[in-house]
Order: C-alpha cells, then sequence, then structure tokens
C-alpha cells in the first residue's frame, strides 16, 4: 500500500512535468536568463581569445548546463501563486513533495535537451570526447543537481512576482559562474580561490567535463561525482522543507 | 463530512471560531455569510489548503489532517483563488488535473469529452483559457472539478458575476450532480440561489455559525420579519409610517415594506392613515419573511 501510494505520487509528478513544458519552456525569463544570457556571457568570453576548442566547451557545457537546467525552476511557484494555480495544485490529491519533484525534472529535462548542443558543437568542430560514459551520466547528475538548486533559489522569500525571484537568483547564479573553473581552470586560482570554487557545486561538474573532454582533472573524479549527487539531495531536501514553510505565505 | 471545532487564526484576528456542523451524504448544505464571515477560510482548510490550528474534520470518514491525500481524492473544487491554467488549452486543463487525480487515461479523454459537451464548450476545448470569458472559465472550472467523478463537490461563489443564462445552466447541472448521489457543499450570496438548492444552509458571522437549518425552516422560525408591502398614489414619507406594531419600516422603490409582529393590525392601521390623507393603496400584499430576511437578521445579532 504505501509503495503503490509513493508510485502513484510519482506517476502523478509527471503531469506537472507535462504542464511545465507545456506552459514554461517559452516564457521569456526562461528564455532570457536560461538561453541568451549564458550564450552572450560565452560570447563575451571566447571573442579574441585564442584557446584549444577542448579548453573552451567544457566551460560552455557546464555554463550551458548551469543556467538552463536553473532557469526553469524558480519562475514556476511565483508564477503559478500569482495566477492563482498555485492553490488548485495544492487542493489536488498530491504531496508538496510530488508537486516539487515535478517541477525539478521538468526543470532537469530542459538542462539535458539545451546541455546536448554545446556538445555537438564541439563534436561538429572536431572535439574528442575521451570518455563519453562519464560525460553522460555527469550531464544528468549536474543538470538534476541544478534543478533542484534552481527551487531552492524560489524557496525564500515567498513572493508571488517571477522577475523578483530571476533577479534574485541571477545575483547568486552569475558569482557561482565566476568562481567555478568555468572561465579560470582551478589549478590556476590562488589558494584563497580553490576554496571559494570548492562550495560550488558547478566547480565539480566543470572538472568533471574536462576529465571526459581533456581527460584531466583537478578532483578525483569519484569525488566530483559523490559531490554532486551530495549537492543534489541537500537542496532538493532543503528546498522541499523550506517551500512547505513558507507555501501558506504564498496562498 | 463532520466537522468539529475547526478554529483559524490569521494573527490577532480569529477568522474561523470553533465551529462545529455534519454534512450528510448526498446533501445540499449551502455556506452563507457576509464578506469575511469566514466562508473561504472554512472551504480552504476542508480542503486542505490552510492547516487549521484547532479543531477536526473528516470526509467520508477520512481525517483531512492525517489523511489529507485520501480525502482531496474524493473531491471536486471550485474556489474563487483557483484558477484553471490560462496558458494552456480547456482540454490540456482537464487531462492535468485528471491525471492529477490518479484518473486513467481513457477515462479521462472520455470524462473530458462528455463534461465539455456538457458545458458548451466542447469546440472551443483546444483553444487557450486566457481567450475565455468569465463565464466559460467558470464553466470549465466545474469541469476540472467533475474530471474525477467526486463524491463531494466543494463550491465557493461558483455563479458569482456571471450572466444569467450562465448561472442558469451552472445551478441546473450542478442540482444534477446533486441528484445522481453527489454531496455539494456551497457557499455564496445569492439568497435566492441557497434557497433554489440547498436542503441545509449554515449562516457563519464573525467566523460564528448563526444557525443551521433547513431554508423553510429558518424563515418560519425568525419572529418580526413578517412585512406588509405597500404603494400608494402619491409619495410618502417612509416615517409617517412608523406605526405602533411596525417594527421597521424601510423605502423599495416605489413601495415600502413594513417589517412586522402582527399583519392584521397594522393593515387596519394603514387603511385609516390612508383616509386620514386621502391617499388611494394601489398595492397591499402580506409577505413571509425571506431567507435574505432571515440572512439579515442573523448576521445584525452576531
Amino acid at each position: 500500500m504505501g509503495t503503490n501510494l509513493y508510485w502513484e505520487q510519482f506517476k502523478r509528478s509527471f503531469a506537472i512535468v507535462k504542464k511545465n513544458i507545456r506552459i514554461y519552456y517559452s516564457k521569456g525569463p526562461v528564455i532570457i536568463f536560461g538561453l541568451l544570457v549564458p550564450f552572450f556571457l560565452f560570447l563575451s568570453f571566447y571573442i579574441g581569445r585564442s584557446m584549444p576548442a577542448e579548453a573552451l566547451i567544457p566551460g560552455l557545457l557546464g555554463m550551458t548546463a548551469f543556467f538552463t537546467a536553473t532557469s526553469v525552476g524558480p519562475a514556476i511557484v511565483p508564477w503559478e501563486a500569482r495566477a492563482r494555480t498555485l492553490e488548485r495544485l495544492i487542493s489536488s490529491p498530491v504531496s508538496i513533495w510530488t508537486i516539487f519533484l515535478g517541477d525539478v525534472l521538468s526543470s532537469f529535462l530542459f538542462g539535458v535537451l539545451v546541455s546536448v548542443f554545446p556538445i555537438i558543437v564541439g563534436l561538429l568542430i572536431g572535439v574528442q570526447i575521451v570518455n563519453p560514459l562519464i560525460l553522460g551520466f555527469g550531464v544528468v547528475l549536474a543538470t538534476f543537481c541544478f534543478a533542484s538548486f534552481s527551487i531552492l533559489l524560489s524557496a525564500y522569500p515567498p513572493t508571488d512576482t517571477p522577475a523578483s525571484v530571476m533577479m534574485l537568483s541571477s545575483m547568486i547564479k552569475f558569482p557561482l559562474v565566476f568562481i567555478s573553473g568555468i572561465f579560470i581552470p582551478i589549478e590556476e586560482l590562488p589558494a584563497w580561490g580553490k576554496t571559494v570554487s570548492s562550495i560550488s557545486p558547478l566547480t565539480y561538474f566543470t572538472d568533471l567535463a574536462r576529465y571526459s573532454i581533456q581527460g584531466n582533472s583537478y578532483y578525483p573524479i569519484e569525488l566530483d561525482l559523490i559531490v554532486l549527487l551530495a549537492f543534489a539531495i541537500i537542496f532538493l531536501v532543503t528546498a522541499i522543507k523550506i517551500h512547505e514553510r513558507t507555501m501558506q505565505k504564498r496562498l | 463530512m463532520e466537522v468539529a471545532d475547526l478554529t483559524k487564526h490569521y494573527g490577532e484576528l480569529v477568522a474561523v471560531d470553533h465551529i462545529s456542523f455534519q454534512v450528510k451524504e448526498g446533501e445540499f448544505f449551502g455556506f452563507l455569510g457576509p464578506n469575511a464571515a469566514g466562508k473561504t477560510t472554512t472551504i480552504r482548510m476542508l480542503t486542505g489548503v490552510t492547516k487549521p490550528d484547532d479543531g477536526a474534520a473528516s470526509v467520508f470518514g477520512f481525517s483531512i489532517l492525517r489523511e489529507g491525500l485520501k480525502t482531496r481524492q474524493l473531491m471536486g473544487i471550485v474556489t474563487e483563488m483557483a484558477n484553471a491554467y490560462v496558458d494552456l488549452s480547456a482540454w490540456n486543463n482537464l487531462m492535468l488535473i485528471g491525471e492529477l487525480y490518479g484518473v486513467p487515461k481513457s477515462l479521462r479523454r472520455e470524462g473530458a469529452t462528455r463534461l465539455l459537451k456538457e458545458f458548451g464548450l466542447y469546440e472551443r476545448r483546444n483553444h487557450l483559457v486566457k481567450g475565455y470569458s468569465k463565464g466559460m472559465k467558470q464553466k470549465l472550472l466545474l469541469c476540472m472539478a467533475l474530471i474525477n467523478e467526486p463524491q463531494i463537490l466543494f463550491l465557493d461563489e461558483p455563479t458569482s458575476g456571471l450572466d444569467v443564462e450562465s448561472q442558469r445552466l451552472i445551478r441546473d447541472r450542478i442540482r444534477g450532480f446533486n441528484k445522481n448521489g453527489v454531496t455539494v457543499f456551497l457557499t455564496t450570496h445569492n439568497m435566492d440561489e441557497a434557497n433554489q438548492l440547498c436542503d441545509r444552509i449554515a449562516i457563519i458571522n464573525h467566523g460564528k455559525i448563526a444557525a443551521i437549518d433547513s431554508p423553510e425552516r429558518l424563515r418560519l422560525r425568525s419572529s418580526g420579519l413578517q412585512s406588509i408591502e405597500v404603494s400608494f398614489d402619491k409619495a410618502v414619507d417612509v416615517e409617517e409610517l412608523n406605526f405602533h406594531g411596525v417594527n421597521e419600516a424601510r423605502k423599495m422603490g416605489d413601495k415600502i415594506r413594513l417589517y412586522v409582529d402582527e399583519p392584521g393590525a397594522v393593515i387596519d392601521k394603514l387603511l385609516d392613515f390612508s383616509r386620514s390623507k386621502d391617499l388611494k393603496i394601489i398595492t397591499l400584499n402580506t409577505l413571509a419573511p425571506t431567507l435574505e430576511d432571515v440572512f439579515l437578521k442573523l448576521v445584525k445579532e452576531g
């Protein structure tokens, strides 16, 4: 009975996923913060520099996965609170976990789908992927981690203004990009920089992507995977607990 | 449904104050009250949106607090605070809600087709809801509440702001579902609607239940609310009709309504008054108290 209940709730979270794909993938803030901002950020970094493609693609992949997987999640709850559809969901026979698992999965799918593009671009310009299996597993794990992070970004304060959440989340996301070994490899950072970069989940994915493409990494690859998994669990549990506490203030 | 001592505070304000009542299976139960009386808060607690601070409630034997998923599975809900997704079509809204209630795909499609046809929305099923009129949205909300074939329907002001035709269609359909055994919990401001539809009515004011009874019994037990409606051929100052035995005199358009305990005695005085002032009585009717009269009296007393 208990297992049935969990399975039933898990299945219902896919109804949330379908709804989110239909509504939020094409929303302006998602396109701007999920696709355009990382693209232009990458261009501003790339143009005028002579770097081998092998060194560029891991950074582009890291940035794409991070920005896209974190672009849908923060928008959903404030949007639904404002549109008064959140109460419709809460009064349905689904738990808070089901709703937020659906939000995480829709962010995750968006991240995975868009992350395929830098990989294709890399392959087209002749980049060799040394370890495709690790890269594939790493993309899945990292985008799930970033998607969980995305719903944490909208957990507090409990606002119903999507623009406020997107601005606030950008203030957190941009510094993370600069400390995560995307523009400057971790080994070239000063000691304090290395310490700071170790608190960002993006650091471990960028490291893993470098290993998969260039064949070398700063951290042991097992550590990258374990830390990403740990971050994913911590983000997911913390976000849902905070949302549970703040939900009443949104309704 | 059994509700016992249900209470909700918002800071210092007691929105719902230890209310208790029962709704029988298959009953059409009305929940009336002025603005901010606690109607919506009560519905939100019963449907699991808001947690009560005190008290308990159960629906078909399941506790709303401990078995929220089971109770919500049995409910269909139309509230003022829950919209349809305007960026989805009516069809996709119904598929979403059906899926959230675990309705199998074939039944979902069958049910959605039947309901959309019944409420006259089938031709526009693939249009985005943002292009719908208020009446169409309200009909869609009702379809969404019915897609899981609920055993109990919670309806918060379902006909509010709609044109007469839409109001009638929605009322007829709700009545039909109730005849088929669905329990209905209805909040409304519309006394006529409550009078026409409900088996029993609870009147809530300042978060407390002021009365619960059938509409007819509520009317009968209200003393001092019988009235006489009179109109004269010339304008009359309403204050002049405040005879002994008249509890209240109120001008209503070209008529005057007198609330009285004994209509017979007051009619004699009205005839004397018209003769003495050389007035001709155009109409003279005695009226039983309306539900609205009872409601206003109870709210005033509360």
